[in-house]
């Protein structure tokens, strides 16, 4: 039989007469390529992906600078496995740092300072894992800020917001494990700190004591165990999440600012191949160098200078790193509240700080995106993000709990405030004591309106355009200001918003005289609390008194909209 | 224009609770005109930007050259003076020139992208997140299939049985874990929380030299760190234990300017008083003495004590006293203890029995 190769047919595509076309850059590549696609479908997979529209804004970087830092934390960790002892076993250190020379110490900080002193390049590698551990708990934490000022938590993404509360948790418990391996006398007192944390537990919190002690304080299996959960568990965890965070917002697709031509059904930007790559490839660089950099020339946690860690010593002044500075605070001027019932003890002066404060605040994280939603009944998806002022109680209620997070964390330094301003401990105590309550309180009535004042503002410049600071002196004597007209893209920027009724109770007739929706029962509960969270708001002026305004101040009608200036 | 809609439903699928108020004074103008650049509109300043990245990226195998002979070359203690800064050479070395080497990566990357790739903005459009009511049919009814296959409808315990199954597999996962520690059962915990190795006769030695503590070398108002005799005997974990509760600080008040309850009479030696040294908060080690005040501060979270007055609470989150060690002097005129402290010392726990405690006026 004839080979088949050698035949040649009419339908063979050989013999088509063929435009001579420039082959593909990729065909240089073309057997591997291919040979990649014949097995995954590479460019099916592909095409979908490689030029999808991301939105540009400097706050989008906020997330970015959190991945970073995590991948940088999986490379520089690595390193340090390698010299790292995860033992509590003692040794008599002999190493090259001469004061501590004969000490007898564990050897988990025997290797941490073998790793500071005599690895070439060990302590860049462990101030830049230090830094990069600060930087990654720093960002996701303002990434978060943005993610809820901006309602970008609304829905569709409500499950994409959960997932950043794990990983927002996970990475407060891989942070302070991480900052205990060492076992220097700070990390020690840091495990005493959690020792005396897990204790007041009502009913179990001696059993969980002996169960991740081993026993009774210290023993020698908690930096074993630590270090399991540093270098394994945590990050395991954290991996998955972060993959499927950074899935969801894929497959979500970003959201946008608004702004001219954005809509609740487009995503106006730069495709991923080749700008976005460029961009946040090179971003990731930057993030990484700047961490290098850090590591090079800014000192972090010196352990050498705190010496190895005995139950019978502790620093003035010591302090944990700033993500677990408010549970700190809290612990510091929680009033000693302890129950003395039959033969038990009840600690809530340092169950409720440290347990109950922390379950609080990612409760109530947690919670946020449906409570907001049943409180203003809302149930569309939303891609365009809310300008804060346009959600002045949500803006009012997020910096009320950033100043009550702030004054808990400033009172975690109450000592040194006290020294550095020579003023008496027990006032700041005390006065700490009162601002975790009033603080909020004032800061949330003052953001609301400031907010509402904003809107004010956005309105008057609407209606009749910026201020121009130039006083005109008419020939009859009189002055006036003239205002600069606004841009329309300004001014859409600045009405394009939805504005939402508030809920009326379902018995009574709705504000415009409309019926209550069908079956839905609105009680007078979230009646209220839909007026508390929409009533304030201002209205947006409407078509006619926008033109109206136009037509009585000359100078203030829009200009084209192509005017960019 | 001020009109009241209901969002149409076919655009997202479910039914709106809430009226909302389109009404959109300026409508909305299109997308912005794209404007040129500087760096499309002149070439020299394009051809600059081009040599920048170029340049910068030029300098990433210089800035690795100097990386691997820093490396080498750099004495590992040598250290380098520059104004405030005082470093370790190798380090700052290695991280100013690494972290140039990868930032600058970064910086021509990004230059490359913002001022040379085409900046014309593109438009993806979005698609509502939820399936359509015919894949939502179609996806229940190969439910229904699966189901059916299954013969679940027809042998329903199956499915419960492997619920069950499936539950009870997680109890053994759990029972494994239990060799993670000792259960804290009441006896256990009465020979390890409530007890330290203070006893009888037990000398007080400087915490430090190990050196016995003689009772006429402490003068009025001094201080002194102290641990148990026996722990100098002690190595590793268990001394480290030993420590962790048995810490004391030893200190002298002239007798006439302090209140020693009458029940406590005999814990002292002419104003010399022990006490834990293990704060009853969380346990840190308590330091900061005032002598004049006879107060004691925690560092770790500011609990005061009045060692003057069998070291009551007068300030901060701790809520009980600090254990008194009752000492007394022994033949050779040094510091001994009478007994194991009367309450257990260190942060308190659930099954603590608090009862017996020192409280402020008790006698």
């Amino acid at each position: 039989m004839a080979r088949p190769a050698d035949v040649t047919t009419a339908e063979s595509s050989a013999v088509e007469a063929h435009e001579p076309t420039a082959p593909h850059r990729l065909s240089s590549a073309g057997a591997a390529a291919e040979w990649v696609d014949d097995r995954v479908g590479a460019a099916r997979l592909g095409k979908g992906l490689i030029r999808k529209v991301f939105p540009d804004h400097w706050s989008f970087l906020l997330g970015e600078i959190a991945l970073y830092s995590f991948i940088v934390l999986l490379l520089t960790g690595v390193f340090l496995t390698i010299w790292f002892k995860p033992s509590m076993a003692e040794t008599q250190y002999d190493g090259s740092y001469q004061l501590l020379k004969g000490i007898p110490m564990s050897k988990a900080f025997a290797s941490t300072l073998q790793l500071s002193f005599d690895v070439r390049g060990g302590l860049l590698l462990r101030q830049v894992h230090h830094w990069a551990a600060i930087l990654f708990t720093a960002a996701a934490v303002v990434h978060m800020l943005r993610i809820f000022f901006t309602g970008a938590f609304r829905k569709p993404r409500e499950i994409n917001w959960l997932i950043g509360i794990g990983l927002l948790s996970l990475s407060l418990i891989e942070g302070f494990a991480g900052y205990s391996l060492p076992d220097d006398l700070l990390s020690g007192t840091g495990l005493r700190f959690v020792d005396g944390l897990i204790r007041s537990i009502p009913l179990v919190g001696t059993w969980i004591e002996f169960f991740v002690f081993a026993g009774q304080y210290p023993g020698t299996s908690i930096i074993p165990r630590l270090y399991m959960a540093h270098i394994l568990l945590v990050p395991a965890l954290l991996l998955g999440l972060v993959s499927a965070h950074l899935a969801l917002v894929f497959y979500h697709k970003h959201t946008q600012y608004p702004g001219p031509g954005r809509t609740e059904q487009n995503v106006v930007g730069y495709p991923l191949f080749p700008v976005y790559m460029a961009k946040a490839g090179g971003f990731f660089f930057v993030v990484f160098g700047v961490l290098v950099l850090m590591g090079g020339l800014m000192q972090i946690n010196p352990v050498w200078k705190f010496g190895p860690y005995t139950p019978n010593q502790v620093t003035a002044g010591s302090q944990p790193d700033w993500y677990m500075g408010w549970v700190e605070g809290a612990v510091r001027i929680t009033p000693n509240w302890e129950w003395h019932l039959g033969h038990t003890t009840w600690s809530w002066n340092i169950f409720l700080p440290g347990v109950g404060l922390m379950g609080l605040l990612f409760t109530s994280l947690a919670a946020w995106p449906f409570v907001e939603a049943w409180i203003t009944g809302d149930k569309r998806e939303h891609h365009l993000l809310d300008r804060p002022r346009n959600a002045p109680t949500r803006t009012a209620l997020g910096v009320a709990g950033m100043t009550c997070y702030a004054m808990f964390w400033i009172a975690g330094g109450n000592d040194i405030i006290a020294t550095h301003f020579s003023l008496s401990l027990e006032s700041i105590t005390r006065f700490m004591r009162v601002a975790v309550f009033v603080a909020p309180v004032i800061a949330y009535h003052v953001t609301k309106r400031l907010c509402i004042w904003l809107q004010r503002r956005d309105q008057e410049r609407v209606l009749h355009g910026s201020e121009t600071g130039v006083l005109i002196r008419t020939p009859e004597g009189g002055y006036y200001e003239p205002h600069e007209p606004i841009t329309v893209d300004q001014a859409f920027v600045l009405t394009q918003h939805d504005e939402m009724d508030v809920l009326d109770a379902t018995e009574g007739a709705n504000a415009n005289g409309l019926p209550p929706r069908d079956g839905v029962v609105v009680s007078k509960r979230r009646a209220a609390l839909s007026r508390w969270f929409l009533a304030d708001n201002l209205a947006k002026p409407t078509r006619e008194e926008l033109e109206h305004a136009h037509d009585h101040g000359s100078s203030a009608a829009l200009t084209s909209g192509s005017d960019h200036d | 224009m001020n009109s009241i809609d209901l969002e149409p439903a076919e655009d997202h699928g479910s039914v709106p609770a809430v009226y909302v108020h389109h009404q959109h004074p300026v409508p909305d103008p299109g997308i912005e005109e794209h404007i040129e650049r500087y760096t499309d509109a002149n070439p020299a300043a394009g051809r600059r930007v081009y040599a920048q990245v170029v340049g910068m990226l030029a300098l990433v195998p210089v800035m690795a050259i100097a990386v691997i002979v820093i490396y080498f070359a750099v004495p590992r203690q040598a250290s380098i003076r520059l104004g405030p800064l005082y470093a370790n050479a190798m380090n700052v070395g290695l991280g100013v020139t690494g972290g140039l080497m990868v930032a600058l990566i970064g910086f021509a990357a990004i230059q490359w992208a913002k001022q040379i790739m085409g900046d014309e903005e593109s438009v993806d459009y979005r698609h509502p997140i939820l399936s359509s009511r015919e894949d939502r049919e179609e996806f229940l009814s190969m439910v229904d299939d699966g189901v059916r296959q299954s013969n679940l409808g027809r042998r329903r315990l199956i499915g419960a049985a492997l619920m069950g199954a499936l539950g009870v597999v997680a109890a053994p996962a759990v029972v494994l874990l239990s060799d993670m520690g000792p259960y804290a059962t009441p006896s256990r915990i009465r020979a390890t929380l409530e007890k330290t190795v203070w006893a009888e006769g037990v000398r007080l030695v400087n915490d430090v030299t190990y050196t016995p503590i003689k009772a006429s070398e402490i003068e009025i108002g001094q201080l002194v760190n102290g641990e148990p005799e026996v722990i100098a005997h002690m190595e590793g974990a268990a001394k480290i234990e030993a420590i962790a509760k048995a810490a004391i600080i030893v200190v002298r008040m002239d007798p006439k300017s302090i209140r020693i309850p009458a029940s406590r009479k005999n814990w002292q030696v002419g104003g010399i008083l022990a006490y834990s040294k293990i704060c009853t908060h969380v346990g840190c080690p308590i330091s900061l003495w005032e002598r004049t005040t006879h107060h004691l501060l925690c560092p770790c979270h500011q609990s005061t004590f009045d060692l003057g007055d069998s070291g009551v609470v007068i300030f901060g989150p701790a809520a009980r006293s600090l254990p008194q060690l009752p000492i007394t002097v022994d033949s050779e005129g040094y510091l001994v203890a009478r007994s194991d402290f009367t309450v257990p010392v260190g942060p308190s726990f659930f099954e603590r029995d608090s009862r017996h405690d020192f409280k402020k006026g008790d006698n």
